[in-house]
């Protein structure tokens, strides 16, 4: 029963509560549904705490959720990881791999011979600008050459979504700007399909094709907006009216549900 | 990728043009010079404290009159050790063994131990009251009831050095397991990692600088060990020759053979840097970058 082929990943009714003990239920992620298509970039802003990483859990395949579907290509995926590379906002590369190693890991835990994993990881890299750093180690890197090995090592995968949570909070704006700049324009020659969580509104903005606002905890679909700016970006882009337009938009609705969740903690201690 | 501390070589413009091999040797030239005095920085320190005790000591014995079946004179110690030399090293060879015997009982101990307390948790609960209370046995009492029941062979002493070695070791494993980050487990899983390659891919590495500082710890342990296991009854070691020369009060010897232990405890100190280089090269250099950044 593929209703949409188009949709790559579709969230049905998702909802996810955990057991606090006494009988007491947390509802953490309440009724969430929206569908990426294939190729598409998706970002999702919510405020802090509101059950964002437990949703990106349950696409990766670590939770499996209360109720509710999770589809992949229109078949149910529950608890299946072999879909999704999942990339942190620390880039947890090992200070006791060279950043070759560190972008294979990927390829060899799922059993790919070493050296071909290597060999397959290596020809990427002129793409992410680490061409000459093959036999480095992570601590011989800058902060965002090391998040950019740290997409490579999902990339290289090959997986079908690509579920991006926050990896460029940690980095200074200079460097954030340049990776988005940069990530922009490798997006543009890829058809990759992907999932970003993000605080930054800008940064969703420019790089998505659409933004999806999550409610206060328990989190539910708030906004569902597409971002119809013409690719490529130019950084320029992020000044203009079109796009402060959609700023706009979403500050307010992200400011409204901020301040929920700020009562919701304040209430809580 | 510049390391930090390497002073830029300024390249005269115009006038002479250093060839890169010349700009090359001159760097690692200069960084000679500078392990050189590094190296000595630490080394001369301790020499020259040792040096100043044991020109006081001389003094003070000389002046006291005290007789050397008491306090010999650290140069007393020095020249009839030396003269015993061929014997003693005969006797420390034998302590060696024991010692390297029984830290490699240890180690293998230590690692299965480790190694199932991080696989099964509840083994923790039930086994880490255990091995605190293995610590608490005096080895002094246990040692020689080692001997009645093992006799005067190596097991006995196999056995004393690994009661008093494995236990840092198990518990900078079970420490160092456990300082893998949570998240680099989740994105392990998320590769579609079991347990067995999470542990082999992560935990299995962070554990090993912590490793090896609880391998420092107790390979000095180890030496005393043996020692103390040889004191109490044994055909040759380190111990049962102080013990022999202690009863004919020849001290001097007794002192002599205290030296060639310390000796012996900080050469194998020192190899666990050697042996860590070479096996987890990247964290000494990780270290290393982090104290010039």
């Amino acid at each position: 029963m593929p209703v949409d082929t188009q949709d790559r990943i579709e969230l049905d009714h998702v909802r996810k509560e955990f057991a606090l003990g006494g009988g007491e239920v947390r509802q953490v992620v309440d009724d969430i549904s929206f569908s990426v298509r294939a190729g598409e970039f998706v970002a999702v802003i919510g405020p802090s705490g509101c059950g964002k990483s437990t949703m990106f859990n349950i696409i990766a395949g670590l939770e499996t959720p209360s109720s509710g579907d999770v589809r992949v290509d229109g078949h149910s995926a529950i608890g299946e990881r072999e879909h999704t590379a999942y990339m942190p906002q620390k880039d947890l590369l090992f200070p006791w791999r060279t950043i070759v190693k560190n972008a294979a890991l990927g390829l060899e835990v799922r059993g790919v011979p070493r050296k071909e994993a290597r060999t397959r990881a290596a020809e990427l890299f002129p793409k992410f600008g680490l061409a000459g750093f093959e036999g480095a180690y992570p601590f011989e890197l800058s902060g965002g050459m090391r998040q950019r090995a740290a997409l490579l090592r999902t990339v290289v995968q090959g997986r079908e979504i690509l579920l991006l949570d926050e990896p460029f909070g940690a980095l200074d704006s200079l460097t954030r700007i340049e990776m988005q700049t940069w990530l922009q324009e490798v997006w543009a020659d890829n058809s990759w399909t992907a999932v970003l969580i993000t605080h930054d509104i800008r940064e969703a903005v420019y790089l998505a094709d659409r933004v999806i606002v999550l409610s206060a905890r328990p989190a539910s679909v708030r906004l569902n907006l597409e971002v119809a700016l013409p690719r490529p970006r130019e950084l320029s882009i992020t000044t203009s009216p079109e796009f402060s337009a959609i700023e706009e938009q979403l500050i307010e609705v992200l400011h409204e549900e901020s301040r929920k969740a700020f009562e919701q903690q304040a209430g809580r201690s | 990728m510049s390391s930090g501390t390497d002073q830029p070589i300024k390249i005269p413009t115009g006038a002479i043009r250093l060839s890169p091999e010349a700009v090359a040797s001159a760097k690692r030239r200069q960084q000679r010079a500078r392990t050189n005095r590094k190296v000595w920085g630490t080394v001369a320190p301790p020499i020259i404290i040792v040096v100043l005790l044991l020109v006081f000591w001389e003094l003070a014995v000389v002046i006291s009159g005290i007789r050397p079946q008491v306090l010999p004179t650290p140069s007393r110690v020095i020249g009839e050790g030396a003269e015993q030399l061929p014997t003693i090293w005969k006797h420390a060879w034998a302590t060696l063994q024991v010692t390297l015997t029984g830290f490699g009982f240890s180690l293998v101990v230590a690692w299965l131990l480790a190694i199932a307390i991080d696989f099964w948790g509840w083994l923790r609960r039930g086994l880490l009251p255990l091995l605190v209370a293995s610590q608490t046995i005096p080895i002094i009492a246990i040692a020689p009831l080692m001997i009645i029941w093992f006799g005067f062979g190596l097991l006995p002493k196999v056995l004393v050095v690994g009661l008093v070695t494995f236990f840092p070791i198990v518990v900078g494993l079970i420490e160092g397991f456990n300082k893998a980050d949570r998240e680099a487990s989740n994105l392990l899983r998320s590769m579609g990692a079991g347990r067995f390659k999470e542990f082999w891919y992560v935990r299995l590495p962070s554990a090993l600088p912590s490793f090896f500082t609880a391998l420092r710890i107790s390979i000095t342990y180890a030496v005393v060990g043996a020692i103390f296991a040889e004191y109490v009854g044994a055909q040759e070691g380190l111990g049962i020759y102080m013990s022999m020369q202690k009863n004919t009060f020849r001290t001097d010897l007794v002192l002599a053979a205290v030296a060639v232990t310390a000796i012996l405890s900080i050469t194998l100190y020192l190899l666990t840097f050697l042996v860590e280089r070479i096996v987890i090269p990247w964290s000494f250099k990780e270290r290393r970058m982090r104290n010039a950044g």
